[in-house]
């Protein structure tokens, strides 16, 4: 009997929490925003209730700034696995024509992201959530549990956390509360993409290295993804680049590399000292400003 | 990353990933106080694994400067202490999980605080850690808290220990310093147990001993700190022990189709294998053993997977799967060990949730035999336990349940307690043995039953049970009920609050736990009385949902009609009948319900009466009356069974 390794062991531990995160709510969903952390959680999901399609839809809580790669990877994903996705659009978002470049990727971030998000819990009535967020991304990630309660106005409340001991797991909510849940607290960036590539996952083209138009805004580069960003004549660039995360085009920093297969790209970061979260425009503000959005109710 | 490997990294990446990808984990546990320096030992393990960015590197240099306990030095602790709170009281308040790896292994660390009150995290943290870490000052030797931690680590089941003695650049690097604190921790740790223990002298802030052995301390010839964590072997149980899989998810995708999904908990599987399912009892064999990469040949411990057996047998989430040669016990009674984990204390005789393996049934706890002193190890009676307290009980439960000894197998012996309202997680708790008492004691099968007598009265059996405020008007209503009822030929009883606490509930007070005891009495007079096939009109405040909520579960569905009896407080306490709110308010009374006591307002009742005046208490009771007329409860059962 061969001892297994760390990502049978975090492979096995995340499917349990899917089946028990299933088992226990009346209307679970799953959270999916086309990220190589989305994509590994998706697959995870596929393999916990195979030869059954995962009992629950997908949500994508869309900004109308993502990538096209990201929309067109993220349809035909859902297609593949046979599962309903369910796209949320903030209308009130959508009416003010909220932007990053007109608004700020604070109010664009919240109006969004974090309002959208409640918007759509809300609509279809979702106790449960699950999220591809990890521990090892930011200092108060590391105190949330697993199973992480949000009040009926989704707000997170670190000091009254449910100890969450063994295998047990407590999902059980008042009316209007939810659940959400993270699968992958346990996983590094550096387990996800070793995973990745143990498991050959597909993920959004954009983590490769390709000639893509950029321009430079604040030291960050930035891909010109379609005409709606404003730019200067000749400013635009092609310069080959990839993405460490996924998010709004406009607030994703690109980094300049020749990393165009897996193996390469898993060997660029191992050889390098940034954390991945650098390239998110988001965290910049103060060291506990994501603690703060979480309490708001971001996820 | 260590700089071997970083060739390798930079040569043939594709090996790199072959080596790493095939890595064992080790989840261990740090305990110790930010005065022993455990935020910098964690600190100091992420950054000589170069786990710590350059980015991150650069936020604690200036943090470092900023608030810095280590003169502008780099502050290893500010790595780890992550929520804004905690940063600012320099304590860390919750368990946190951290993560680093070497070339051997991934590690998961449980870093939880070493403060009394938190007792409750430290259980959590090492409810899945395989090895302890406990940091030990040098210049301060075993504490008191040192043998906290020791015991919780003990009673959690785990069974190594590095003793990590810490800051020894303060004691001079001295061997006679560390030789003295290991003989003394020895000889408490045996007692409690603990006989595994590698004692490695170390210095977090200045890296002696944690990845290079260190030349301040020439006369250490044992492991590093990292050199022990890669290296100790963890002899788990489960993974000897007989095969174990609580049933998670029925997978069902087509007729064709029926799995149990779950994670193996003990022992390993194989196609061909006799099982029991438990507790029903039936057996059958493993089919196959699926998962999405295909068919195995064997599932071990840690697996999550899906198993198909011979047989159509029943199966359902919550069964447990398990070797037909060596099933778990089953019982509805046990004693056990108890770990309080929320502000308000344990109540003796209120039904909990209790969620064990996949799962979860109702369980009442008794009063705690004793409670364990975590500093002197005494036992000292109780009445209950206050949050991070740690008693041994005697549990009833409502239905048998799988389990094995704690000491056994964790997965299949510990359990948490879950408040039925609040639904928090109130305390976890670790099964040693069943209790025989409930194999002993039969309930009597009798000729005459609850129906038969029933019928001999014209009426179906019933309690009614009238809830509200001191002076809502209550037993008035319940008075006028029974009057009525008499009159129409019916078999009544009124069981009054202040009646039963002159006789069989006098040794009782007005505290949360005698409360409790009170209404548990109260109902189970109630439930007797039911039997004997007679209307019961019970008046009590009873404040709280969950022994109202027991009150009904003793009956069968129907017979437990609640009354809210609505006054709203204003109204009850212009009334105060009784004089008792003005003795409330002055302080004369303590625990009063509406005014130092809370009263958790019914939220499905069968009769929600607006007592504030809008109604005489004769149309309140005729609204009981008519109540009980349409449910049937007044007229005969129609065919009773004999």
């Amino acid at each position: 009997m061969s001892e297994l390794t760390h990502l049978q062991r975090l492979e096995a531990e995340s499917i349990h929490i899917l089946r028990e995160a299933v088992s226990e709510a009346e209307r679970p969903v799953m959270l999916y925003s086309v990220g190589k952390d989305s994509s590994v959680m998706l697959h995870l999901a596929a393999k916990a209730f195979h030869p059954s399609v995962p009992p629950f839809p997908l949500l994508h809580v869309d900004t109308t700034w993502k990538f096209q790669a990201m929309y067109e990877f993220r349809d035909r994903k859902a297609a593949e696995l046979g599962m309903d996705l369910l796209v949320h659009q903030n209308p009130e978002a959508l009416a003010r024509g909220i932007n990053p470049f007109d608004h700020g990727s604070a109010m664009h971030t919240d109006v969004w992201k974090t309002e959208g998000l409640k918007q759509a819990i809300d609509k279809y009535g979702f106790d449960l959530a699950f999220g591809g967020a990890r521990r090892d991304e930011e200092k108060s990630r590391a105190k949330e549990r697993v199973f992480s309660i949000r009040s009926a106005q989704h707000r997170w409340d670190p000091k009254a956390q449910r100890p969450e001991l063994w295998r047990l797991y407590n999902a059980r909510t008042q009316p209007g509360e939810s659940v959400r849940v993270f699968p992958l607290s346990n996983w590094t960036e550096l387990d996800i993409w070793q995973y990745i590539h143990l498991e050959q996952i597909e993920i959004v083209p954009l983590y490769f290295s390709a000639p893509r138009p950029t321009v430079e805004r604040d030291g960050t580069l930035i891909m010109v993804d379609d005409d709606r960003m404003p730019v200067q004549p000749d400013e635009v660039e092609h310069r080959s680049v990839r993405f460490r995360t996924l998010g709004c085009y406009p607030l994703t920093g690109a980094i300049e590399s020749e990393a165009s297969t897996l193996t390469e790209i898993i060997q660029e970061m191992l050889l390098t000292t940034s954390s991945e979260r650098q390239g998110r425009v988001i965290d910049h503000d103060s060291s506990a400003s994501m603690e703060k959005k979480k309490q708001e109710g971001y996820f | 990353m260590a700089h071997a490997t970083n060739e390798l990294l930079a040569s043939d990446i594709d090996e790199y990933l072959r080596q790493h990808e095939h890595k064992s984990m080790l989840r261990f546990i740090t305990c110790g106080s930010v005065d022993d320096g455990k935020s910098t030992l964690i600190g100091r393990l992420l950054y000589d694994s170069k786990l710590v960015f350059e980015d991150h590197l650069a936020a604690l240099e200036s943090d470092s400067r900023k608030v810095g306990t280590q003169g502008g030095e780099l502050d290893f602790a500010l790595l780890v202490d992550g929520l804004a709170a905690e940063r600012e009281q320099g304590i860390t308040i919750d368990v946190a999980y951290r993560f680093f790896s070497t070339e051997q292994r991934k590690f998961i660390v449980a870093d939880t605080p070493g403060h009394e009150q938190y007792t409750r995290n430290m259980v959590t943290g090492a409810s899945t850690a395989s090895v302890a870490v406990i940091l030990i000052d040098a210049r301060k030797g075993v504490l008191t808290q040192t043998r906290r931690h020791s015991y919780l680590v003990s009673l959690l089941g785990i069974r190594k220990v590095a003793l990590a003695v810490n800051k020894l650049d303060l004691v001079d690097y001295s061997q006679d310093v560390v030789d003295q604190i290991e003989a003394d921790y020895r000889a408490f740790a045996s007692e409690i147990g603990l006989t595994d223990i590698t004692c490695i002298p170390l210095s977090a802030l200045k890296g002696d001993n944690i990845t290079e052995r260190s030349p301040n301390t020439p006369w250490y010839t044992g492991p590093t700190l990292i050199g022990y964590l890669e290296t100790v072997e963890v002899d788990d149980d489960s993974r000897t022990g007989p095969f174990r899989m609580p049933v998670q998810w029925v997978n069902r995708p087509n007729l064709d189709f029926r799995g149990f999904s779950g994670t193996v908990v003990g022992g390993s599987v194989r196609p061909g294998d006799a099982v029991r399912v438990v507790p029903s009892g039936r057996e059958s064999t493993v089919a196959r053993i699926v998962t999405a990469d295909g068919d195995l040949d064997e599932a071990v411990s840690g697996q999550a997977v899906t198993l198909t057996l011979a047989d159509e047998v029943d199966v359902s989430r919550g069964d447990v799967l398990a070797a037909a040669s060596a099933p778990p016990g089953v019982a509805d009674q046990f004693e056990c060990h108890l770990v309080w984990m929320n502000e308000d204390a344990m109540l003796p005789g209120r039904p909990y949730l209790l969620k064990i393996g996949t799962r979860t049934v109702t369980a009442t706890v008794a009063q705690p035999k004793y409670k364990v002193n975590v500093n002197t190890l005494e036992h000292t009676a109780t009445k209950t336990l206050e949050l991070n307290e740690i008693g041994v009980s005697n549990i009833s439960l409502d239905r048998p349940i799988p389990f094995d000894p704690y000491a056994e197998n964790r997965d299949t012996g510990g359990f948490v307690l879950i408040d039925r309202f609040t639904n928090a997680t109130v305390a976890a708790g670790l099964l040693h043995f069943a209790l025989r008492r409930a194999d002993n004691v039969h309930w009597q099968a009798v000729e005459v039953d609850k129906v038969a007598r029933a019928a001999q009265n014209g009426q179906r059996p019933a309690v009614v049970w009238f809830t509200g405020l001191s002076g809502a008007g209550k037993s008035t209503i319940a008075n006028i009920v029974e009057q009525k009822l008499h009159r129409s030929g019916h078999r009544t009883y009124l069981l009054d609050g202040d009646n039963v606490r002159h006789g069989l509930n006098r040794d009782l007070g007005f505290t949360e736990a005698d409360r409790v005891e009170n209404i548990r009495r109260v109902a189970e007079v109630a439930r007797l009385m039911a039997d004997a096939g007679l209307i019961v009109l019970a008046s009590f405040i009873s404040p709280f949902r969950s022994e109202r909520q027991m009150a009904r579960d003793l009956l069968e569905p129907g017979e437990f009609v609640e009354v809210f009896v609505d006054s709203g407080l204003d109204v009850a306490e212009q009334r105060d009948r009784k004089g008792l709110y003005a003795k409330a308010r002055r302080g004369e009374l303590v625990n009063f319900t509406g005014i130092d006591s809370p009263y958790e307002a019914p939220l499905h009742p069968e009769i929600h009466l607006d007592a504030s005046g809008a109604l005489s208490p004769e149309e309140a009771a005729d609204e009981v009356v008519e109540h009980l007329r349409r449910a049937g409860i007044l007229d005969a059962p129609e065919h009773p069974d004999r």
